[in-house]
Parts: C-alpha cells; structure tokens; sequence
C-alpha cells in the first residue's frame, strides 16, 4: 500500500454521487430512466389513440339511435363510397395535385437560383428569406390572403389599375374553377394553399440542386449538350428527388387541411372539413374515423413511391 | 453545386425574384393594413393611415387573455419538449440498441401526421383518460409535437460531440452528474436553445391541435381563427397578426443565429 | 518492487469476441510500460481497464494493492491521455488543465497557479487563455498530458499517444516523456502499434496478440530473443528462418529468428555460409538493408554505411554464427 493517497476514492456520501455511480455501474438502467417518461407518452398514449382511431373506422353508427355499433365491420367504408363522400375525396385530391404542381412551378426558380448561383452572404440571405414565410404563423398567412382575395382588395384593384378586369371576370366566371370572387373560388383556395406550401417544397428542392455536382454539367457541355438538354436530361432528374420530397409535404398538407377550406373558397367540404364535421356533434366517429384513413392510406401509398424514387435520401 | 460561369440568366433571376416577392408580400400588406383607417372591409388602397387602432388594440381584453395564454403554453410545451426530446436524443445517440429507427419515428408521428388525426387521436385519449379540457391538455398536445425539433436538433449535436469527452471528463474526477453539467450540457447548450426557440414559435402558432384539445380556452391562434370566420373589429385583427408575425420572428432569428455556424441549421427539419 | 498494476486472468468478453482473454500482467511501480500489438489485439481494452472506462469479464485487477474492478473512473487515482487528445473545446486551455482540480473542489486561485506551473513544464508558458482550437496538433497533445499529470496520478496511461504527430515531432515527444516520466517517477503505460517506439521508450514491453501477452520483457529481449514467429515477425525486422533450415544449421528442427545486423556478406564462396542472391537494397542511412534470396526465403542483412553493397543480381555468401538464431517453436 503506497503512502500518499488512496489510489481508490471513498464511495461518495452524498446521494447524487451515490445515484451516480449506480447509474454508472448498471447503464441499461440508466437508458431505461431515460427513455420511460417520453416513450410511455408517446408509444403508449398517443399511438395507442391512433390505433383506437383506427379501429373506430371498423365500426359503424346506427342510422337511428346515433349510437356507435361495436361490432366489426365494412359498412362505414362503403359509405365512403357514396357519392357525396367520393365528390369530397375526389375534390381534395385533386386540388391536392394541383397545389403540388404549382407550388413546384414557383418553388423551381428559386430554389434553382439559390443552389446554383447564390453564394456567401446572398446563401443566408435566400435562407432567411425562405425561412421566415415558412415559420410565420399559418393563419396569419391565411389571413394575409382573405385580405388580398377580398372584392375590395389588393388584387382587385390591380387588376383595375391595370385595366384588365374583364381578364379577372372571365377567369372568374370559368366553370367550377371560378366563383363570385377570389376569395369564394377554388382559385382563390389554390392560390392560398401554394402560398403556404411553397416553403416546404423549396427546401428539399434545393437541397437536392445542390448535391448535383458541377462536373457533370460540365461533362454534359463538354458532350455538345446545350443548356436546355443539359436541364432536360442531367439537372432535372437529378433534382427529382428532392421534388418528390417536397412534394410529399404540400400534397399530405393539402390533403388533411381543414381550414383553409373553411375560410378561403366554396363551400363545398374537403375531407379535413369531413373528418371535423364527423366527429364533432353529428358524432359519427367512424365515418370521420374512415375519413381520415383516406389521407393515410394515400400518403402511405404515395410514401412507397417516393422512397422507390430516392427521396428519402433529399429529406 | 455552383456554376462558375458567368452570373445566372435573367429569366431566372426574374422568375427567383418573383418567386420571393409573392413570398413576401403578403405578410407586407399585413403590416399595411394595421395602420388603415377603414374599418368595415379590406379595401385597398388604404383610404388614410392611422394608429389608432393599436390603442384600440391594446384595450382589448379578449386579445390580452389569448396572447398572455398563448404565451403559457408555449413556454411550459417548450420546457418538457426540451427535457424529453434531450432525454431521448441522448439514449438515442450514446448507444446501439434495437428499435432505434422506430423511435425516430415515433418522434417524428405527431407532426408528421396530418394535424386533424393528432388532434382527434390525443382528443380521444383524454377522453378516455377521463382527464378534462384545460390549459394542461393543450400543454401537453403541444409538448407531443414539440418534441420532435428539440430532438432533430440535439441529435445532430450530439452525433458532433466525441465521446471521447465524457470518457475524459470521467477520467478526471467527475462523476456522471458533474460530467453532464460541465462537459455535456456546455457542448449541447446552443443546440437546446435553438430547438427551444423553434419549438416556442411552432407551438405559439399552432391552431389545428389546440382546436381538439382546449376546452373553453382561447389561445391566441385560436382568437383569430375566430376573427377568419366572424370578424369582429377587422383592424384591430390586422393589428394583432402584425404583432404575432413580429413575436415569431424573433425566436426564428434567434435560433438561426445560434446555429448557423454549424452544418445543421436549426428550422430545417420543419 | 511495488507492483503498481496487476492483472489476474482478466478477460473481456463483447459477446463472442474475446477482445482480452485470460491475462496476466504485472506493471511495476516507477516503470515506463508499453503494450504493443497490432489493431484488435487487446492492447487498448487493457488500457481501458485499467483506467475503469471497461469493466472485466472475468479476472482480478488491483491497482497498488486496492481492487479496481467494479469502482469507476472517476474514482480511479489513474488518469489517460486520450488518442485524440479529448480537449474541452468550450473550455481555455487553463480550465482544461484544472479540470481535474475543479472536479475535486481546488478553489480557483489554486487550480489557476497548478495549471500555469503544470503549462510551464511541457513549455507553454501564457497559454492558459487560448481555446483548444487555437493549438496546433503537438501543443495540444501537450496540453492534454499536463491535464493529466497535474492530477498527481499514480498511473498515467497514454492511447497512442504519437500517433498523429509528424517524424520530427514524434521524436523530439519521444525524449521528452521519457525524461518528464524519470522526473515525475509516475508509472506510465502507453499503448502504441509502433514497434519502434516502443522499443525506443519503454522499459518493458508486452506484446499482445489475440487478446492474449504472447510475450513480456526488456525491448532488448523482445527484439533479440522473440518468443514466437508473431514477435519475430511484428517487432523488429529480424530474419524468421523456417524449422527445416533452423534443422540444418542448429540441429533443431523449430523456427529460428535472426537479426539481420548478425548477417554479414562475402563474394566468396564455399565453406560455411548460404548461398544467396541479391535481390534488392534498401539504403536507410546509418545502414543498407540488403535483401537476398536463399532457395526461395528472403533474408535480409544490414550493411554499415562506409561498406560495399553488393551490386543487385550477385551471388553472395551469408555468414552468421550458429549463436546468432534464436530458437523459437517447434515446427510443424
């Protein structure tokens, strides 16, 4: 035993130093303190809540007493299947390729832009500037919007100014697009729904025009392709990863919104407004329960697609 | 990728610009119309500025109670998602055990899913936990949600953080406690405060969850989406959105600031 | 002798993989102990027993004299350097030095005076203010010694500790451990991969292979008396003669090892000696390293500076006395 200090601490008197060594001694321990609290939330109560949604879609209500059945069956999905219910589906996937495509439209340039030709200070700056829209409050963007669809509004008056108002009549007065006014039409709701999305779409985009390496545009040029073949057959399908990527935020977004629907457009229902309606004092959990599985089961099939298509890697 | 030839063409620069300024304007013309001097429609151009409609604003005691509540929530739902989403970032990086990728997903379900099914699945639970709508199941609807942006963040840091470090700081004479406040917390600190940021701004804006789990309560999202569908005094709204849109700004920069040296910018990952 | 570490059949099992299997070890008091041996062969895992980051499978390990199994680093009197140095980058270089102290409750005045005198001593004097980032890859190896050694340990281990450092460097950090360690009179253990410097450094050296010591002793008996074809193989460049030759000139039919200083070349031929051809030269400076082939087995002699060195193609004659081979296992 050598003379100067033990070579071997004392155990520590107080508790945390005691908790601590336990802690050191048996680390399984340790990772299961650490995991319980959030995952017993998660796993177990909100999962839990997810499946019991689930299988609420199973069962069905009793036309007349109001009552759930809770017995197993098909029937509440077949009522998907009834007309007005199918019109509700259909007209919410649909509207939902639409955003898609115009938020891509809009999202292409920029994002275009700020892979290839920002740099330094000006790569911040397009950060930010996409950045800020995307966290800015959803409903104060939507309300920016009423303002700018009103009758009164911004774009009226444009419009005016411009002396192009029998343009904003005719498109107004297109069949089913249009509407009274902006803010009454599926166009106003479609201008609404890309702006909110854009953001999302930008940034996978972009994301994945920058991982496209600068020497194969130069092999492509070196090739004899102009730019315009290079676009066509190098650049674009080398971003469409990223694309499809965000394009799995603006058409999953699109497809389970309920209030833009509400504010913005006609009044005819979307399957968000469904789902809300269902649940709430008509009370016929199941149908909203079917409702809800829809956009599942779309963005599930959609998902395996997109993963096939490498957008996962863009994420 | 860059492109080292000369500047890009125009009509890309056009088309980039437009892009940005129909991002852009929107919320520009919010902040037009809370001076505005018309009060009983949207019309454009304003007649006259004025601002007047701030006082009014200001007197408003319904606005008052929804930001101070919206406030609440946000600052408690930010606290426990940063203590659970840190908590499972660290199990998740520090060892290799099994169901790894599920958790991450686990994670990442509440914001990932449409906001109706997380709104109706939580509203259901609470129901069947017999727990009523109050202040606390708002909390704790965003706090789920939350957690996922403290966690994307505090992973990338931690997976930076060589764990070399704690075996040295052991190796020293602390103990684990002294290890995590001297060592861990300092090289994790910026990445939690940013995700917190975030996750204040994600949970002051929230309105879909709140709307399944509040009972009577207004939380400020919740007061205009009100005011969308039965205005009540229109300017003084304006006003309100331009201070809410100012309010998120702030974390937003924030957050950005505090990371925006590393390779992972916080906000990416919404 | 005070035994400072030892090792009773220790082992260290990651579920089928033995990283350390059944060791033995005893490390003096006041040594400058080296584990050499090739990545994967337990030499890191016993350093990291020893500090507490690993805990054995089997096995008794004592540290003077105190059981160390089943108490943790922190309260280990043992302190490492790392490989990569393990700097606190959001700490000066002066808290770094006086973590150590600050954990154990020094107040500042004195973890402050500690660190400087501790800076002082590796020549960095005033460095105190810098961060980690600031210091180039030899000032923080540096760094991290006297973060270390300021702790007073008994033991200091030491993780490849001159991996990353270039040539020059190497040595001139070679010297100066080897003097700090005579100064200080800790034990020092360092793990390295490089035969070279721990032959150079230490004053024992174990050699693993497989998780197990296939051999412990001086550098000199671990370079000229290899136990086995392993340590003839990886340490120094000795000769390993084939137990058929090893038959024809010691009588024993086992591996011989044969360093190539005791080889010396003649033009001539006949008379004792094997036949070989030059096939190359390898011109190292102090020496030649000539290569040559003997009915297929290479064997290499090392020919002083000033000497002729046979022209490449030529028959030689290999000399070296039957003294010279080192006898290892029996063939097979």
């Amino acid at each position: 035993m050598s003379m100067s200090a033990a070579i071997i601490r004392e155990r520590p008197a107080s508790l945390m130093g005691q908790v601590s060594d336990y802690l050191w001694r048996n680390p399984k321990v340790f990772l299961f303190l650490l995991l319980t609290p959030p995952l017993l939330w998660l796993g177990i109560i909100y999962v839990g809540s997810l499946f019991a949604l689930l299988l609420q879609s199973f069962y069905s209500i009793d036309e007349f007493s109001g009552l759930i059945n809770h017995e197993l069956t098909l029937k509440t999905y077949g009522e998907l299947l009834r007309p007005e219910n199918l019109d509700i589906i259909v007209r919410t996937v649909t509207m939902s390729l639409a955003v898609t495509l115009g938020a891509a439209i809009i999202a292409f340039p920029i994002a275009y832009y700020a892979a290839r030709y920002a740099r330094g200070g000006w790569k911040a700056l397009f950060y930010l500037a996409v950045m800020l829209p995307l966290w800015s409050s959803y409903l104060v963007k939507v309300y920016a919007w009423k303002l700018i669809l009103a009758k009164e509004g911004i774009l009226t008056w444009l419009f005016a100014k411009l002396h192009l108002t029998f343009l904003l009549d005719a498109v107004l007065s297109l069949p089913i697009v249009g509407g009274n006014s902006l803010s009454l039409s599926y166009i106003g709701m479609f201008l609404v729904f890309v702006y909110v999305w854009v953001p999302f779409m930008i940034l996978p985009l972009q994301a994945s025009l920058e991982r496209v390496p600068v020497n194969l545009i130069e092999a492509s040029a070196d090739l004899g392709a102009n730019a315009g073949q290079t676009f066509r057959n190098v650049i674009f399908p080398l971003a469409l990863p990223g694309l499809i990527a965000g394009s799995i935020f603006t058409f999953s977004l699109t497809l389970g919104d309920y209030i833009i629907p509400g504010i913005v457009g006609s009044s005819r229902l979307f399957i968000g407004q469904a789902v809300s309606a269902h649940q709430g004092t008509a009370g016929n959990i199941p149908l909203a329960a079917a409702f809800t599985v829809v956009p599942m089961v779309i963005m599930g099939l959609y998902l395996m697609f997109a993963k096939r298509m490498g957008a996962f890697d863009a994420l | 990728m860059r492109s080292d030839r000369s500047g890009a063409p125009f009509s890309l620069k056009l088309a980039a610009a437009a892009g940005l300024l129909f991002l852009h304007l929107p919320l520009a013309l919010i902040f037009l119309y809370a001076f505005t001097t018309e009060d009983k429609s949207y019309v454009f151009p304003p007649p006259g500025l004025t601002l007047k409609w701030f006082a009014a604003a200001w007197k408003r005691p319904d606005v008052w109670a929804a930001l101070i509540l919206s406030v609440k929530v946000a600052s408690v739902a930010t606290l426990i998602s940063m203590v659970m989403g840190t908590l499972i970032a660290a199990a998740v990086s520090r060892t290799k055990f099994f169901g790894r990728e599920t958790i991450s997903l686990l994670v990442i379900l509440p914001i990932a899913l449409p906001g109706i099914i997380t709104g109706i699945a939580l509203r259901s639970a609470f129901n069947l936990m017999d727990i009523p709508f109050s202040v606390w199941t708002i909390i704790l609807g965003h706090a789920t949600f939350c957690i996922v942006v403290v966690y994307n963040n505090a992973v990338a840091r931690f997976r930076r953080t060589s764990g070399s470090l704690i075996e040295a700081s052991m190796d020293l004479g602390a103990d684990g406690w002294q290890t995590f406040r001297y060592v861990v917390l300092p090289n994790i600190a910026t990445a939690l405060l940013a995700g917190g940021m975030l996750a204040f701004a994600l949970s002051f804006d929230e309105v879909i969850v709140t709307t399944f789990t509040a009972g009577q309560q207004q939380t400020l999202p919740i007061w205009m989406l009100e005011e969308l569908v039965r205005p009540r005094e229109r300017p003084v709204t304006n006003v309100v959105a331009m201070v809410v849109v100012l309010v998120t700004l702030v974390p937003i920069l924030l957050a950005f600031r505090l990371t925006k040296d590393t390779d992972q910018i916080a906000g990416q990952s919404k | 002798m005070t035994i400072a570490v030892r090792f009773d059949a220790v082992s260290r099992h990651f579920g089928a993989v033995r990283a350390v299997d059944a060791v033995d070890l005893e490390i003096e008091e006041g040594e400058f102990f080296a584990m050499l041996g090739p990545s994967g062969s337990g030499k890191t895992t016993c350093l990291r027993l020893i500090a507490g980051f690993e805990q054995p499978t089997a096995g008794h390990i004592e540290i003077f004299g105190e059981t160390a199994e089943g108490v943790p680093p922190y309260r280990r009197n043992v302190n490492t350097v790392f490989q990569d140095y393990a700097l606190f980058p959001h700490l000066s270089v002066l808290d770094n030095v006086g973590y150590g102290l600050m954990v154990s409750g020094v107040d500042k005045a004195a973890r402050h005076r500690a660190a400087e005198e501790a800076l002082a001593l590796v020549k960095l004097p005033g460095y105190g203010a810098r961060r980690p980032a600031q210091l180039s890859g030899g000032q923080r190896q540096r760094v991290a010694l006297v973060r270390a050694l300021v702790n007073k340990p008994k033991v200091l281990l030491l993780d490849e500790p001159l991996g990353a450092l270039d040539l020059k460097l190497r040595e001139q950090m070679q010297e100066e451990l080897k003097a700090l360690q005579k100064s200080l009179d800790i034990t020092f253990v360092f793990v390295t991969h490089d035969q070279g410097e721990a032959l150079s450094m230490a004053d024992r050296v174990a050699v693993f292979n497989d998780g197990k010591i296939v051999q412990a002793g001086t550098p000199a008996e671990i370079y000229g008396k290899p136990a086995s074809r392993f340590v003839a193989d990886f340490v120094g460049s000795s000769n390993v003669l084939p137990p058929q030759l090893v038959a024809k000139i010691a009588g024993e039919s086992r591996w011989g090892s044969l360093k190539p200083e005791s080889v010396s070349i003649s033009a001539a031929d006949g008379g004792l000696g094997l036949r070989a051809k030059v096939i190359a030269a390898h011109y190292v400076g102090s020496s030649t390293k000539v290569v040559t082939e003997h009915e297929g087995l290479r064997i290499a002699a090392a020919i002083q500076a000033g000497r002729t060195v046979p022209a490449v193609g030529s028959d030689v004659t290999l000399i070296f006395a039957k003294s010279d081979v080192h006898l290892m296992e029996a063939g097979s």
